[in-house]
């Protein structure tokens, strides 16, 4: 197995994806996986209001730019190889549209020891959420409206040394 | 060929179109700032889609650039929101 980068409507199978990243590979001793799933409230605040069901987050559509999107993703990967000693990365997203409690995205990776995939892993996402090119519209029964990009992003990536400025 | 300029998610919106050729009647930019600013001085759509109020990121040839990036005639150049993937 080598890194894969996957930009799919379907959904993923984590188990038969973990498999898959370190099948016959006998120097594995760690994988480290982190899945992002579509959330009902996008303040949870929100959810103890009055007319709460009005901003319940129904369904999503995620947007992204064929080409770009895959390259800036396996990018991030070989940077992560140069910091961290790890075995292989998976990273799937998901474009289309979701619904509430969907998987969107599964970052994986293997390594000899915990340390550098729990690292390497966390280090993907961060990356991704600010440099990715994807973009989230999301449902509620007020209409679709586009999601804002977060101050937390730009500050989870420059804890890597990486200046980042989405927003 | 000419330069080929993209557009993504509310900015498409804003625009109504997903992307287009670099308008004939005005000369090809040599920076994306100058791109911005040459699309905004068109008026509407680009004024609103691009307005400079308006924070925007960019991408030439498929690789995130700061608005001082140079382009080259054959570029492709995409605008578009805060990226929100994950």
């Amino acid at each position: 197995m080598a890194d894969t980068v996957r930009i799919q409507t379907e959904d993923f199978d984590l188990t038969q994806e973990l498999a898959d990243l370190r099948a016959g590979n006998r120097a594995v001793g760690a994988v480290c996986a982190f899945v992002g799933t579509v959330r009902e409230w996008q303040n949870p605040a929100d959810a103890n209001q009055p007319q709460a069901a009005d901003k319940a987050v129904q369904g999503m559509t995620l947007e992204h730019y064929p080409g770009m999107t895959e390259r800036a993703i396996q990018d991030m990967i070989v940077e992560a190889h140069q910091r961290f000693d790890f075995m292989d990365a998976l990273v799937i997203h998901r474009i289309g549209e979701l619904a509430t409690c969907d998987q969107i995205v599964l970052v994986a990776v293997t390594s000899a020891h915990r340390g550098e995939s729990f690292k390497a892993c966390e280090f993907l996402m961060d990356y991704l959420k600010t440099q990715a090119p994807f973009w989230k519209k999301e449902a509620t029964a007020q209409g679709a409206t586009w999601v804002d990009a977060r101050e937390s992003d730009d500050l989870a990536l420059r804890k890597w040394g990486i200046a980042s400025q989405n927003r | 060929m000419s330069l080929t300029v993209r557009y993504f998610a509310s900015v498409r919106e804003a625009m109504g179109i997903a992307s287009e050729s670099w308008p004939t009647d005005i000369p090809t930019p040599t920076t994306v700032a100058q791109a911005r600013a040459a699309l905004v001085a068109r008026g509407s759509p680009w004024a609103e889609a691009l307005a400079e109020s308006r924070v925007l990121r960019a991408a030439v040839n498929q690789q995130m650039v700061d608005a001082a990036a140079p382009l080259a005639p054959q570029d492709e150049l995409a605008f578009f929101p805060p990226v929100t993937g994950g």
